[in-house]
């Protein structure tokens, strides 16, 4: 599984980080050197965070297959019980929900494991959509059905469906680029992620109009701008390791960070609804699982579905 | 329920072998209850430094104790006893291990007829150690739709005995719906524990307004927990 192709782009990361965690150092040290400049121990606290997450998705890369599988799977628990903690429910949901974490998340991941695609891509769309709730009502409680049922299913979108579609991408059969799917993943993965640094250096940097003030302050327009074009530009520039041909990769770049960008919108407008800043704490700088993979959340999906529609032979 | 012939602060024999299960036993639970919960501590009101505190918070499941005891740091909680009823904890031989040798809970009898020593005084007695406590003054488990249920007095007459220590309000959230009552299987949602400013008890102040005011310093954490 492994190719020179993911050394290359690994090392690369590598690069960016060692002078990331370069510049991270000197701010400190030129501007507060006590550690007591907030967005510097967090811009820090972010690049430390990075480093543990390149080295855990290389490390999946390296055991292949079921390194990845498993990977996502852990990442979409993670997802899901962010989700789920802010979401309504009702003691008569409880054995709907222990259903999705303990029988709707391993079953994706397994069907996504073995490339049963008809199954996989209708589990929570068609069967879950309809049994969950069918589950809940057996218990009763009306109070708030819709709304329990509806949040339910949004967070199963979410945070199963959507994400099992990276390790998905291992399932497409690209005539002459067999074995060499998982520098699909990497590429998405690796383009997205920097579409949402760089919005957030853009914005940072030369940010001024506000792009939707009343969901999250930080972002602007400079940054959407700057991040989306930046990545897209870096996406395409890596063409030669995919198997889109230059315009091809840089149109696909421009659609996985524009929908990053918009994955990212639109779970702010959730988490301003829900009243919280962070789905979570666990990742020191950057929030919760759900805040680093919101951009991946919406891309991935387009992402498997154009690849597979315009290259994939099954 | 009926267990008339054990005495209840029996120390065990302090065997090596046991010992060292309890560590095990002790690391396993705190590692299990982080996967199940991610629990997460706010320290909104005071640090987590060694001092003697009280934890007093609100009860809705059986393993609110085990929560605090988890998220504390690892020197706290060799000093944190929590104070737990003995009928339910010395009733099988495992619980009475767990309850005794892991977190060498304070023991109680809820049974007043049929007690020989006096909650209080048992209580007191850990806190003369040097122990800190896990103390959950509702008494019951609370089941209902109300936030908090009337106080017991035991927070009283320990704020009145041993006026130097801390009483640390701790309201933890989300617990009655990771383990609904009567569920077998817990549901692994996110959990948080915010720990508020310590109170302390004021010259001469009556019985029914410190238990008021130690109720609204739990319940004013439950609006600034961040998570709902």
């Amino acid at each position: 599984m492994t190719s020179p192709h993911l050394i290359y782009l690994l090392a690369g990361v590598a690069g960016i980080l060692i002078v990331a965690t370069i510049i991270g150092e000197v701010l400190r040290a030129r501007i507060a050197p006590d550690g007591s400049n907030p967005v510097i121990e967090n811009l820090n606290a972010r690049i430390a965070a990075w480093w543990g997450m390149v080295v855990l998705l290389a490390l999946a890369f390296l055991a292949g297959r079921a390194g990845v599988v498993v990977l996502f799977a852990v990442l979409s628990f993670a997802a899901l019980r962010e989700f789920l903690t802010l979401t309504s429910k009702a003691r008569a949901d409880h054995w709907a929900l222990l259903g999705a974490f303990f029988i709707v998340l391993p079953l994706q991941y397994w069907l996504v494991a073995i490339e049963w695609y008809g199954l996989y891509s209708v589990l929570i769309p068609v069967y879950a959509f309809l049994l969950m709730p069918v589950v809940s009502a057996l218990r009763g409680s009306p109070a708030g059905f819709l709304a329990r049922v509806a949040e339910s299913q949004w967070a199963l979108m979410i945070c199963i469906y959507c994400v099992s579609h990276v390790p998905a991408l291992l399932s497409l059969h690209i005539p002459g680029y067999e074995g060499r799917n998982v520098i699909l993943i990497a590429w998405l993965i690796f383009t997205v992620q920097l579409s949402d640094v760089m919005q957030y250096v853009w914005g940072k940097l030369v940010g001024r109009r506000p792009l939707a003030p009343s969901l999250s302050p930080s972002k602007t327009w400079e940054g959407l701008v700057g991040g989306v074009l930046t990545a897209s530009a870096a996406g395409a520039s890596l063409w030669w390791m995919t198997p889109f041909s230059l315009p091809q990769a840089a149109a696909l770049a421009l659609v996985v960070t524009l929908m990053g960008s918009f994955g990212g919108l639109v779970m702010s407008a959730i988490k301003r609804d829900k009243g919280i800043k962070d789905w979570g704490h666990l990742i020191a700088g950057h929030g919760g699982f759900l805040d680093r993979l919101d951009s991946v959340v919406f891309a991935a999906p387009i992402f498997f579905h154009l690849v597979r529609y315009g290259w994939s032979l099954t | 329920m009926d267990q008339p012939g054990i005495a209840p602060q029996d120390p065990p024999p302090p065997g090596r072998l046991r010992a060292f299960a309890a560590v095990i036993a002790g690391k396993a639970i705190t590692l299990f209850a982080r996967i199940v919960t991610a629990p997460r501590a706010l320290w909104t009101g005071i640090e987590p430094v060694p001092a003697q505190r009280i934890y007093y918070a609100n009860h809705t499941s059986n393993g609110d104790f085990v929560l605090i005891w988890t998220v504390l740091p690892a020197m706290l909680r060799r000093r944190t006893r929590p104070v737990a009823a003995l009928d339910y904890w010395l009733a099988r031989p495992l619980r009475a291990f767990i309850g005794r040798d892991v977190f060498r809970a304070v023991l109680i009898d809820r049974r007043p007829e049929q007690r020989v020593e006096d909650p209080v005084t048992l209580m007191v007695a850990a806190l003369d150690q040097g122990d800190s406590l896990i103390l959950f003054p509702e008494g019951l488990r609370n089941m209902g739709e109300a936030p908090l249920l009337p106080f017991k007095s035991g927070l009283y007459h320990l704020a009145r005995q041993r006026p130097g220590v801390d009483l640390v309000p701790v309201w933890i959230s989300n617990l009655n719906r990771i383990m609904p009552k009567g569920e077998v299987i817990p549901l692994p949602l996110i959990c948080t524990l915010n720990f508020g400013a310590p109170l302390h008890l004021e010259p001469d102040e009556p019985k029914e307004t410190f238990l008021a005011r130690a109720e609204a310093a739990l319940l004013a954490l439950r609006q600034t927990g961040g998570t709902p």
